[in-house]
Parts: C-alpha cells; sequence; structure tokens
C-alpha cells in the first residue's frame, strides 16, 4: 500500500514497521494499522481500513426497503439488533408512520439488551487483550444468557433481523419474560464481580489510566459520538437529546467522564450497562400492561397475517403487491439517527418512489472515531495501540460497510 | 430557523432550502461552501456527523455532494447540499472539521469526486488501483471489471468484460 512504501523510504536504523493486522488476535476484525515505531514508541499509526467491505450502500441500491433489513444485521454484529431498530425507524420516518406501542417497546427492550450486550463484549475484549482474562470470562457467562434471549425473541443468536417496516416480525414468545427476568437478577451481580476484578485493579488502572485521551473539542470536531464522548465529557446521548420510541418516559441518568482516556470509557459502559438495565426493568414493567398489535394493520406497508393471506381475496392481493412490487415510497430523503451502543448510528435515505431506495448510506459511528486513531496513539507505547484500539469499540463490519 | 439566520446575515449564500419530514435542507454553490461551513461554525453546528454523495446521473450537474451538520447546544440539524459536475472538485472542510478527513476520503473512493486542499486524498475502502468507483450508478452491481475472470472473459453475472485481461 501506499503509506507503507512511503514509510520504508524514510527508515533509517533506528525505525521500523509494524502490521498489525489484518489478522491480529487485538484487533477483533479485519482491520489493519501499519504502526511506524522508534524503539518501543508509536511515531505514526496508519489505519488500513476496507478488509471487509462488502459494498452494502450498493446492495440497497438493488434491493427492496424491506429486503435491507438482513444486511443491517452485518453493519455492527455485536448488536444487531440497535441496526434493525435504526434502520427501520428511518424507512419509517420517510413514510410518516408511527408504530404500535407495544412495538416501541419491545424495541427499546430490545435495543438496551443489545447495548448491554455490545458494551460486554468490548470491556470483555478490552480486558483480555491487556490479560484480563477472568473479567472476560465473567461477563460473558452474561453474554450467552442475553444470546439466548435473542435466539427467543428474533429466533437467532446473531443476525437477529428482529424488526419489519412498521414493527416487529412476531411478539416475543412465553418463555422470554422467565429468561429476562433471571437475567435482570444475574447482571448485576456480573457487573460487581467485574468491577471488583477491574476497576481498582492496580494492573488496569496503570495500563488505561491517562491513556489514550482525548478533549472535549478534539472529540467533536473528530466526529464523535457514543460513549467515546461521554467520556470525554460532553453529555449528548440521543436517547435524552433528541429523544425517539418514546425514551423521553423511561427513568435513566447519562455518564460522563472527563479526560476522554480508556479508563474514562471503561468506566462510561459499565455505568451505561446498569443505566441499561434500569430501562430494562421499566419495560419488563410496562410489558405486563401495554398489550395489542407489534406490527402495523397497513397492509400498503406491512405484511397482512398468514391465515388472511390463505382465506381472503383481498389479503392475498395485498401480500402479492408488497413482495412483486414494494412499499409505496413518497420522494424525498431523510436522515435518521438512534443511539446505537457505539454512538450516532445514521441512515440516509433517498427515495425517488422506486421499489429500492436511490441511494442508501449508513453513517456507523466507529467511522470517524477510527480516523483520530493516529493522534490517539502518537507518542505512546505498542501496548497502549492495543488498550486504546479495545476501548474504541471497533467493529468492522460497520466501519467498512 | 438556522436557514433564515444564514439568509438574513449572508444573503445569497442559499441558493435554494426544503424540509421533509422534519429534516431541513440547504443547498449552496460550491464555492461558497467554505464560506458557508465557518458561518456554522460560528452558530455552534460544531460537529460534522457525516459527508457523502448522491449520483444522478441523468441530471446535470451529476452529484449531489451531501453534509450532515449537527449542533450540540441546540440539537438542530441541518443538511446542506452542493451541486457538482462531472470531474468538478468540492472545496475540502478537513481544516476546519478533522472528520470530514476519512469521509471526503470515502466519497472520492467511492464516487470519483475529487476535494481541494485536502491533505490526504486516497483511496479509503477500495485498493489503490481499482478500476471505478462503485457508488456510481452506471457502475455494475457484480463489481465490474476488477471481479471478471480471465477463463472466461465473463463477469459472474455474465456480463462480457470490457478491460483485456
Amino acid at each position: 500500500m501506499a503509506s507503507t512504501t512511503h514509510s520504508f523510504e524514510r527508515l533509517d536504523d533506528h525505525r521500523m514497521v509494524v502490521n498489525l493486522g489484518p489478522s491480529h488476535p487485538a484487533t477483533h476484525g479485519t482491520l489493519r494499522i501499519i504502526l511506524e515505531l522508534e524503539g518501543e514508541y508509536v511515531l505514526r499509526a496508519t489505519p488500513e481500513i476496507g478488509y471487509l467491505h462488502r459494498g452494502v450502500e450498493k446492495l440497497g441500491e438493488n434491493l427492496s426497503y424491506a429486503q435491507f433489513v438482513p444486511l443491517t444485521d452485518r453493519l455492527n454484529y455485536c448488536s444487531s439488533l440497535m441496526n434493525n431498530v435504526g434502520y427501520a425507524q428511518a424507512v419509517e420516518k420517510l413514510l410518516d408512520l408511527r408504530i404500535p406501542p407495544r412495538a416501541e417497546l419491545i424495541r427499546v427492550l430490545v435495543s438496551e439488551l443489545a447495548r448491554i450486550g455490545d458494551h460486554i463484549i468490548c470491556i470483555g475484549a478490552n480486558a483480555v487483550d491487556l490479560g484480563a482474562y477472568s473479567a472476560f470470562l465473567y461477563l460473558f457467562k452474561e453474554r450467552e444468557t442475553l444470546y439466548d434471549l435473542f435466539d427467543l425473541a428474533a429466533g437467532q443468536r446473531m443476525h437477529t433481523s428482529f424488526t419489519r417496516i412498521g414493527g416487529l416480525f412476531r411478539d416475543l414468545p412465553e418463555p422470554f419474560m422467565p429468561l429476562l427476568r433471571q437475567f435482570q437478577e444475574s447482571m448485576p451481580r456480573a457487573i460487581d464481580e467485574m468491577e471488583r476484578l477491574l476497576t481498582r485493579n492496580p494492573i488496569w488502572v496503570d495500563r488505561t489510566k491517562g491513556v489514550g485521551g482525548i478533549s472535549a473539542e478534539q472529540a467533536i470536531s473528530w466526529g464523535y459520538t457514543g460513549p467515546c464522548l461521554r467520556a470525554a465529557g460532553v453529555p449528548q446521548d440521543l436517547r435524552k437529546a433528541q429523544p425517539y420510541l418514546g425514551y423521553d418516559s423511561y427513568d435513566f441518568d447519562i455518564p460522563v467522564g472527563t479526560t476522554g482516556d480508556v479508563y474514562d470509557r471503561y468506566v462510561v459502559r459499565t455505568e451505561e450497562r446498569r443505566q441499561g438495565l434500569r430501562i430494562v426493568d421499566q419495560c419488563a414493567r410496562r410489558l405486563e400492561e401495554v398489550g395489542g398489535p407489534v406490527l402495523v394493520e397497513d397492509y400498503k406497508v406491512a405484511l397482512p397475517p398468514k391465515d388472511k393471506v390463505y382465506t381472503r381475496m383481498e389479503s392475498l392481493i395485498h401480500h402479492f403487491k408488497l413482495v412483486m412490487h414494494g412499499i409505496e415510497m413518497p420522494v424525498g430523503e431523510v436522515y435518521s439517527a438512534t443511539e446505537a451502543a457505539n454512538g450516532e448510528l445514521g441512515f440516509y435515505l433517498v427515495s425517488d418512489g422506486a421499489k429500492s431506495p436511490y441511494r442508501i448510506h449508513v453513517r456507523p459511528p466507529c467511522f470517524p472515531i477510527f480516523s483520530s486513531f493516529s493522534r490517539l496513539v502518537e507518542g505512546r507505547l505498542v501496548a497502549d495501540v492495543i488498550s486504546v484500539l479495545g476501548s474504541l469499540n471497533i467493529i468492522a463490519g460497520e466501519l467498512d460497510r | 430557523m438556522i436557514i433564515g439566520r444564514i439568509e438574513e446575515a449572508k444573503p445569497g449564500l442559499v441558493l435554494d432550502h426544503h424540509a421533509f419530514r422534519g429534516d431541513s435542507t440547504a443547498v449552496a454553490l460550491p464555492e461558497r461552501l467554505l464560506e458557508l461551513a465557518a458561518f456554522l461554525f460560528e452558530e455552534g453546528f460544531q460537529q460534522l456527523l457525516d459527508v457523502t454523495a448522491v449520483d444522478w446521473y441523468e441530471r446535470d450537474p451529476r452529484f449531489d455532494v451531501v453534509y450532515h451538520f449537527l449542533n450540540l447546544t441546540t440539537q438542530d440539524r441541518l443538511r446542506v447540499k452542493i451541486r457538482l459536475r462531472e470531474g468538478q472538485a468540492a472545496p475540502s472542510l478537513t481544516g476546519r472539521f478533522h472528520s470530514a478527513d476519512w469521509s471526503e476520503r470515502e466519497v472520492f473512493d467511492l464516487f470519483g469526486i475529487p476535494f481541494t486542499g485536502h491533505p490526504n486524498l486516497e483511496r479509503l475502502l477500495m485498493w489503490r488501483d481499482f478500476p471505478g468507483h462503485p457508488l456510481r450508478k452506471d457502475f455494475p452491481l457484480d463489481g465490474g471489471d476488477a471481479f471478471c475472470t480471465g477463463d472466461t472473459g465473463t463477469s459472474y453475472a455474465g456480463r462480457p468484460c470490457s478491460m483485456e485481461l
């Protein structure tokens, strides 16, 4: 690549070029960082991305609006449910469609569960990269329960495709609530255990405090969103700032850090999981009260139920029209953003009224964050590169699309 | 709101504006984009969340470059568009917004729109000698010549290759 050849030309006796990735246990996905070193110190870090580029946006231009949902699973594959919700919300904004209250409620519930799961992976993997294997194990036991919950709700553990345009593809099944209650009991204990293992652990503190810090002003300029921005001291959370899905009716707090270093990101994510559990508790209570359908009963947008398709002519026609010609879309463009686990996940849709979007653009939260990577590690040790990389939670699937 | 303020302070800076589903869009001249970005920055739109483009291949000018700004204080969003002909360059916003760096590289990579004043305008997602710009509407869905097989002289979708293999 251009940058490598360039750096080799400038090599003298002291400098060394090290390739971190594209396949390296600490990169958690296929990304490559070209490190220019002087001894143990990093002079320059050049990220090379695109190894996982699948042309999602190009594919989306040739699929119908409903067919794009499974592709959103594969953006941030650690919290697919949130991508499903973010995309469905963008299309609903374009259609100017309100979804039923129970669908909103379940979307909030699964989003918060996915957020907890995403933070588990981020902190667990960050810790295991720095040698703290036990924290990872305690956390991943809970993650297993989470994935069982996703399995029950959506029928799949990873690639959930849970949302439909206008709601969800099904209601939560019977065994979901007992397992959720079990999770609500065990997860706070797991967080406490993890905190006992990490928060005041001298090795963890030494490896993370003051490493990879960024000021609030710089973080804003680099386009940071989500936990990384909040760790730098900016209390920006779309769930509070621009509420969607009725998030303004839930009681929760937004944790903020001060220095924006790896330790602050860890603390913010830890607290966000506790706050996520608070929202889950409120959702579980409301689920008992709020009934009704989970998909709009507008058969120009959502598929009619199968028993009606088989017995009624009109439903059969609706089904046929929806599958063959898609939803009748208004002409226009929208940008819809949700607070995903990593920050602002935006979908920019341009419709010319056809079956498939004219242009679909995904704004992944970790893309601008990763672009500042060199700034965060310049002048620091190679070991800090691993620590910073883990704390940013770069997911190659959404980075490269 | 913000569009009214821009028109008041800098008449003629916004060529056209419209709102749809609560999103407001302002269209500006490419030559005056830097001026507009500077004004928006002063007004509190300090986060450039996203830069992307849309290829209207039958229209002249062909491309829209789309910027999404966010004001963290008032939580207002603004979409700014500039229209560019094929080969025409857009001014780079990297001087004011660090986040423009990779986003503009991505637009350059996938649409072939150059940005003047960008410190390192190279391909980002595709490899360096990749032929063509994938998100253009005239770029084939099967991936183009780079994915043609030497044996059959066709792409795996059956389209004949234009490149000498």
